[in-house]
């Protein structure tokens, strides 16, 4: 089968449109995994043993299995205790947990990351615990933690064709479907590469835009 | 009542392809690592530019969007695979991309000076690599090869969207069968996990014995 142009033009507002789901999926993935990775990090440092363990068995056990398996719990397991979710949301739950998971393992860098000479001055300055946190160690803790949490966030993007199988129709079910009722399978499958390869490849120059802007505090 | 006896053996039929997967997966994985890892630091520009343009290319798109790839559009280039062969060459070429990198890295962490001093005892390029700069450099790679292959192992499950009988698929099989989704898709987690599990365990094994003797001689 030849590569055919102008079979291209006529499927290209579909995947488009796939490609708008993909993308609104990443980014509230991506709000939602900033959000849990942070309460996972501040749990795991929790000074109550029990809940520490806890959470840090819950992250290796999301981080041990398959986003996909994890997409199908949620997606099929939840309905029957009465939850019942759009795909979307699943999807975006599922991608937010998992990828919470790592961001949790950034953050928690980041944070031990502050020499404790920081922790001491806040408190010889007599900064209350919140003042210590607020103007003292996140304002170093962050920055360094921004481009290894937008390499897990490009990960995440380049993994919601995952959401396809619970039904979501983003770019990669849209490709699918086109192909499916049109019998070609070059051009759907091969632009949804082309689509991934070239936002992946753009991410990648703005990783080394952040990694620059931020990455080296200590070098200044 | 449902009888679990027999799905749960169902289960463990797809197990095995799912621990067959990730061993040939990781195999290739590992050779497909190591010579573009080291491609990239070959002498020749043609090398380096092949080995940097194949790294991107897999690390640029996800292994579902791969698998696809392989298994529906190289049949109309006239290569035609079973779902086994798709699964194992998407997953050995997108992790083999990854650890490339790992490769790359833990072979240029290796100190200056170490070369320098093959150079003054007059060894090959071949020797210098194979008996000073690999045992060196390996220890520093085992760590992020465990997480790769754990990656490799998560991976295993999008094949079943293209009909490779693992373990994802057949829990799929279970619950369209029993119309119960917690029991499969449970179990399932659970076995992943373990197999996760297992191998960084092996891992940090591996890598004891590959750090043993070196004790004073890295930083």
């Amino acid at each position: 089968m030849e590569w055919d142009w102008t079979f291209v033009w006529q499927i290209l507002p579909t995947l488009l449109q796939g490609l708008k789901i993909t993308i609104l999926a990443t980014v509230l993935g991506a709000l939602v995994a900033a959000v849990f990775g942070l309460v996972l990090a501040i749990a795991r440092r929790s000074h109550n043993a029990v809940v520490s363990r806890t959470v840090g068995f819950f992250a290796d056990f999301i981080r041990g299995t398959p986003l996909l398996v994890q997409l199908y719990f949620i997606f099929y397991v939840l309905p029957d205790i009465g939850i019942r979710l759009s795909p979307l949301v699943a999807g975006v739950i599922g991608l937010g947990i998992h990828y919470g998971t790592y961001a949790a393992e950034v953050y928690r860098a980041g944070i031990d990351n502050v020499p404790r000479g920081q922790w001491e001055a806040a408190r010889a300055t007599n900064l209350t615990t919140r003042q210590a946190w607020i103007h003292v160690i996140l304002p170093q803790a962050i920055p360094p933690m921004i481009p290894a949490l937008a390499n897990y966030f490009i990960a995440m993007f380049k993994e919601t064709p995952l959401l396809s199988a619970i039904t979501v129709l983003e770019l990669m079910n849209q490709a699918k479907s086109v192909a499916n009722s049109s019998y070609r399978y070059i051009e759907p499958m091969t632009l949804v590469g082309v689509f991934f390869l070239v936002i992946s490849l753009i991410s990648v120059v703005g990783l080394r835009f952040l990694e620059n802007r931020y990455a080296r505090v200590d070098e200044r | 009542m449902i009888d679990w006896s027999g799905y749960i053996g169902l289960i463990l039929q797809g197990a095995l392809v799912t621990i067959e997967l990730t061993v040939l997966g990781s195999a290739l994985a590992l050779i497909m690592a190591f010579a573009a890892g080291l491609g990239r630091l070959s002498r020749f520009a043609a090398v380096r530019t092949l080995a940097t343009v194949y790294i991107e290319f897999f690390r640029g798109t996800s292994i579902f969007v791969q698998l696809f790839w392989v298994y529906f559009v190289l049949p109309f280039a006239g290569l035609t695979l079973t779902p086994l062969q798709a699964g194992v060459l998407a997953l050995g070429l997108n992790v083999g991309a990854y650890g490339a990198e790992v490769v790359r890295g833990a072979v240029r962490a290796v100190g200056r000076e170490q070369r320098e001093a093959c150079v003054a005892l007059n060894l090959s390029r071949y020797q210098r690599m194979r008996h000073v700069i690999l045992p060196q450099a390996l220890p520093l790679m085992l760590p992020t090869f465990g997480n790769n292959a754990i990656e490799l192992l998560k991976g295993t499950a999008v094949v079943s969207l293209i009909s490779l009988t693992d373990m994802t698929f057949q829990a799929q099989v279970v619950r369209a069968q029993t119309g119960s989704t917690l029991i499969p898709f449970a179990t399932i987690l659970v076995l992943y996990f373990v197999m996760a599990s297992a191998i960084s365990a092996g891992m940090r094994w591996l890598e004891r014995r590959a750090t043993r003797g070196l004790d004073g001689v890295r930083a």
